[in-house]
């Protein structure tokens, strides 16, 4: 049965600590920008920002990024996946684009991520902040801001949900689907 | 969800299905319009445009649909090839799939010639117009660009004007348009209307003031210039003066509504260029988003499961 890793609390919480650790690792906000991944990360991405910008006031550049095209999976997977919007307003090159995902897990989204964002521009360095990490990378990839580390079988299964309005949010386990 | 290789007609679609290939080309709309237009799906596949009749719009908007998605893309050109030395229909399709196509993409004068290929190759078949039955990359095309003015298809009111009897892509819109709840008036003369049309559930009207009163959207059809010759009209003047879409009778229509056409045009004869160039026009945004609903169709179909 599913079992509660963070409530909407905890998560509040390492959304702040993560901002702050982006702030110090940057040393501030200069050319700094945030650009969630589709779907999970968007949300994530506009709370960072909100939060980044509180402590340090000024505003940050938020952006919205779709993997679909990028996926190196599209004759395997069962489902047809659906194309979704791709909105990065703002110029990335020289910038620090950092990704913001939900779950970090084989790393193949984050790769699709990284040749999506080079499309777009030449950013002067990629971060990644995750709000779980939960093992098995299938390649070499790393996040530099984790919200919480949660060792994982290949059976089990993380669900995050990230209500609008703060209410409902919570991390669950899933176990053997 | 998409069970078939092929696209073959709008007939075969089911409502889902439409709206699934017009919600993808609103996602590569957005590719479109970046500094960068490409995206790496379709990364070693190949197309084959396979043309046995003239196209400016759909062979150019298929090709770059292509390559966009980073397809090597092939223009078969028929009158340069062994077709001329009599090579048949069959063979000619069984040697591009030899040579390793991935989709044909083809339009040919006569019907069914798709469904013929769909049947005797493994690769995807894209019907770009055959004979006079269909050509449902258009269809699609066009309800997605309605869709992006007005929001829904259900319940609007649709007039298309022009050589329906002869005219596929008058079909494969009657169907796509039914499909999703529009109203459809079909408008022309009666030596152009072909009967029993009112069975797939159209309203038939001989007067464009009638049929185009209070219409969302007017579909122009281009008059195919060879029926005079053959006695459907008497004259191109004649067709103009009872049936040309002009500014005037465009205020019949709803103040908001817009102007349609599949290229290319007549000017002053099924549509007067005040119109055709006018505000209510969405022509040429229909040439645009031709692109992205092509690139929808070769992607869904890339990831159906053979």
């Amino acid at each position: 049965m599913p079992k509660e890793i963070l409530d909407s609390k905890d998560i509040k919480r390492v959304i702040r600590r993560i901002a702050h650790e982006i702030i110090e690792k940057n040393k501030g906000i200069e050319n700094l920008c945030l650009v969630g991944i589709q779907i999970g990360g968007v949300i994530l991405a506009q709370r960072l920002a909100s939060q980044i910008e509180s402590i340090e006031g000024g505003k940050i550049g938020v952006g919205a990024l779709d993997i679909t095209l990028y996926r190196d999976d599209i004759n395997i997977k069962k489902e047809q996946p659906v194309v979704k919007t791709t909105d990065i307003p703002f110029s990335i090159t020289d910038k620090t684009v950092v990704l913001v995902d939900d779950v970090l897990f084989t790393g193949r989204s984050i790769r699709a991520a990284m040749d999506a964002l080079i499309d777009f521009g030449r950013p002067a360095y990629i971060q990644l902040a995750v709000l779980i990490d939960r093992g098995h990378r299938e390649l070499p990839i790393r996040a530099d801001y984790v919200g919480k580390n949660i060792p994982t079988s290949l059976n089990e299964r993380i669900d995050v949900y990230l209500d609008e309005e703060n209410k409902e949010d919570k991390v669950v386990l899933v176990r053997g689907h | 969800m998409f069970k078939s290789k092929d696209l073959l007609g709008i007939k075969d679609l089911t409502p889902k299905e439409i709206n699934f290939i017009l919600d993808t080309a609103s996602g590569f709309k957005d590719v479109l319009a970046r500094d960068i237009k490409k995206v790496p799906p379709l990364r070693g596949k190949t197309v084959v445009n396979l043309f046995f009749e003239p196209s400016t719009r759909t062979r150019t908007s298929f090709t770059l649909a292509g390559k966009r998605l980073s397809a090597d893309v092939v223009n078969f050109s028929v009158n340069t090839s062994s077709v001329v030395k009599g090579e048949t229909l069959k063979d000619t399709a069984l040697t591009i799939q030899s040579l390793g196509a991935d989709f044909i993409v083809i339009r040919h004068a006569s019907s069914g010639v798709p469904h013929f290929l769909s049947k005797i190759l493994n690769i995807s078949i894209i019907n770009a117009g055959d004979g006079a039955n269909e050509h449902p990359t258009q269809a699609l095309l066009d309800l997605f660009t309605i869709r992006s003015h007005k929001k829904k298809i259900n319940g609007l009111t649709v007039a298309i004007i022009g050589d329906i009897a002869h005219s596929r892509v008058a079909k494969s819109n009657i169907y796509g348009l039914t499909k999703l709840g529009a109203k459809v008036r079909v408008i022309c003369p009666p030596t152009l209307m072909p009967a029993g049309i009112d069975k797939l559930g159209v309203d038939v009207f001989h007067s464009i003031e009638q049929g185009i009163k209070n219409a969302d959207v007017i579909m122009t059809l281009r008059l195919q210039l060879e029926r005079q010759v053959k006695g459907f009209l008497p004259s191109l003047e004649e067709y103009f003066k009872l049936y040309g879409l002009t500014a005037e009778r465009l205020k019949l229509a709803r103040d908001n509504a817009i102007v349609m056409h599949p290229g290319p045009m007549n000017r002053g004869v099924e549509i007067d260029s005040e119109v055709a160039d006018g505000p209510q026009s969405v022509i040429l945004e229909q040439v645009t988003n031709g692109i992205a609903v092509r690139m929808a169709v070769l992607y869904i179909l890339a990831g159906v499961r053979r």
